[in-house]
């Protein structure tokens, strides 16, 4: 018998984003995977050569509206690593708390639709609302709920006074213990276990050879966390990369559980030490000139900046490398072999962004 | 309106959106906002759905998507455009594969602002297009009255 082919997407109940596979099917396993893309490809990287570089930040935070401050933090250390200019340290701190607080959302998001995936719809109402929650302290400190627009070449555009940062602290403690209830549900519900335990397995070698990036590869027993690099306050802090070792969609799981808790702890120790001072430091009637690269780590893994620059108002060349993209090919190896009814719970454990890779 | 006549089902596609709006969508549907209390069911189908909210403007290959699913829509339905790339394009309407917004390929009803837009924004988008749905059912009743006189 000839293999069936089974097309998956663009639109499906399983994402909110379109992305579309050809399964190759020898009955219910699947023997190759083909992914298609280009249902979200705007063409945002031609428009850095039209806008002006400060401006550009704006577009850069819309690149995805899940990862959108990092993105824009990404962009502006870029370009301030162009013009030789450094945030103040006050700026570098709280870029780390908006990271922090965003890379929890995305987590809480990511948690909720694999829930879904696997028919768990009372979790998944579990993780968003527990996400609204860090939603709103995100909104009461950027004044946005999913595009916070605080990033600017140079540093920030709002400050944090003295009594929002102990309400948020005190809400974030609140918020944390929620979490932790929510967060034993996933380790020990069964349901959980018999969806994700020993599937999708991908290797540390493999998840190495195919370049896999952020929970995906930490899931596989490798120790590669960007932050670790230092930029913004990272380096200042106490943490360590979280890794598992058993490579399935359970340890890609539980990597993005310990990395909320993780990450609760990082905005605690930033508020703590938050140094004081200015916010900003001017950009104004410099120019960039040169080339820059900037790596920093989204909530889905390594994400690239490359920026090239001749004195102009706008840039010459803007690229992104976006963690999706890395994964996609670690994902295709792990498809194939598996059940058709896991595909679409092994799609979501690469936690994919659409709007990321495609821009 | 003062009281909901009908529980709509509604079909969600990102057009070519950066996933904000998207999420604020979501997030109407989650217990915060809740609007699954009035029957409102995010379906995959869209056999199954009253309701077409695309975020995102279009591109060629989200073009052929959307135009599919609003053809396989049954009458009555209607159309919400959700944020400002759905509406003109947005900050995206220079990019060289944005054709601008929905309405460049089908018909819109209801055009929610923002960027992002806000879940209750959404949710008045929704309540909005379900005037116009009610509107159109009565429309084609009084058709099929006429047809049969
Ligand atoms: S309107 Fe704004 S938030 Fe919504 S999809 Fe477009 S860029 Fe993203």
């Amino acid at each position: 018998m000839s293999n069936t082919i089974v097309p998956f997407g663009p639109q499906h109940p399983v994402l909110p984003e379109p992305i579309h596979l050809d399964l190759e099917l020898d009955d219910e396993r699947v023997v190759q995977a083909l992914p298609s893309i280009g249902y979200v490809h705007r063409g945002l990287e031609l428009l850095a050569e039209r806008h002006d570089f400060t401006e550009m930040a704006q577009v850069a935070e819309r690149i995805c509206g899940i990862c959108s401050f990092i993105h824009s933090q990404g962009y502006c250390q870029g370009i301030e690593q162009l013009l030789g200019i450094e945030a103040p340290p006050r700026a570098a701190y709280l870029r780390t708390v908006w990271a922090e607080l965003s890379r929890i959302q995305s987590h809480l998001l990511w948690l909720g639709l694999a829930a879904d995936a696997f028919g768990f719809e009372s979790l998944f109402m579990q993780s968003w609302r527990i996400r609204e929650a860090i939603v709103d302290i995100i909104e009461e400190t950027t004044g946005g709920r999913v595009i916070f627009g605080t990033c600017k070449v140079g540093g920030i555009r709002k400050d944090l006074d003295a009594d929002t940062v102990q309400r948020v602290r005190q809400r974030l403690r609140d918020i944390e213990t929620g979490y932790d209830e929510l967060a034993t549900i996933f380790r020990r519900d069964p349901t959980v276990k018999q969806r994700t335990v020993g599937v999708g397995l991908l290797s540390g070698e493999d998840a190495y050879a195919l370049g896999a990036v952020g929970p995906v590869i930490r899931a596989s027993g490798i120790v590669r966390d960007t932050r670790k690099l230092g930029y913004a306050a990272y380096g200042e802090l106490d943490w360590e990369p979280i890794v598992e070792q058993a490579g399935d969609c359970y340890a890609r799981c539980e990597v993005r559980l310990r990395e909320i808790s993780q990450s609760f702890d990082l905005i605690a120790q930033c508020l703590d030490r938050l140094p004081s001072g200015e916010i900003e430091v001017s950009a104004k009637g410099k120019r960039p000139k040169g080339e820059a690269m900037f790596r920093l780590e989204q909530p889905r893994g390594e994400v690239c900046y490359y920026m090239q620059a001749n004195g102009q108002k706008n840039l010459e060349r803007f690229r992104v490398r976006t963690p999706t993209f890395a994964n996609i090919a670690p994902l295709v190896h792990m498809l194939k072999g598996s059940e058709l009814a896991d595909v679409p719970v092994i799609v979501l454990t690469i936690d994919p962004c659409v709007s990321c890779n495609e821009r | 309106m003062s009281f909901i006549t009908k529980s709509p089902w509604i079909l969600h596609y990102a057009a070519t959106s950066c996933n904000g709006c998207d999420i604020e969508l979501l997030a109407c549907l989650t217990p915060h906002y809740d609007v699954e209390r009035f029957g409102i069911v995010n379906t995959g189908n869209p056999k199954h759905a009253d309701i077409f909210l695309v975020t995102g403007s279009v591109n060629e290959e989200s073009r052929k998507v959307v135009e599919n699913l609003y053809a396989q829509m049954p009458d009555p339905k209607a159309v919400v455009a959700i944020g400002a790339c759905a509406l003109s394009g947005g900050i995206f309407r220079d990019a060289y594969n944005v054709y601008g917004g929905i309405d460049k390929v089908i018909p819109v009803d209801v055009y929610v602002p923002g960027c992002a837009a806000r879940p209750e924004a959404i949710i008045d988008g929704v309540v909005q297009a379900l005037a116009i749905l009610d509107e159109r059912a009565k429309e084609r009743k009084r058709q099929r009255k006429m047809v049969a006189a």
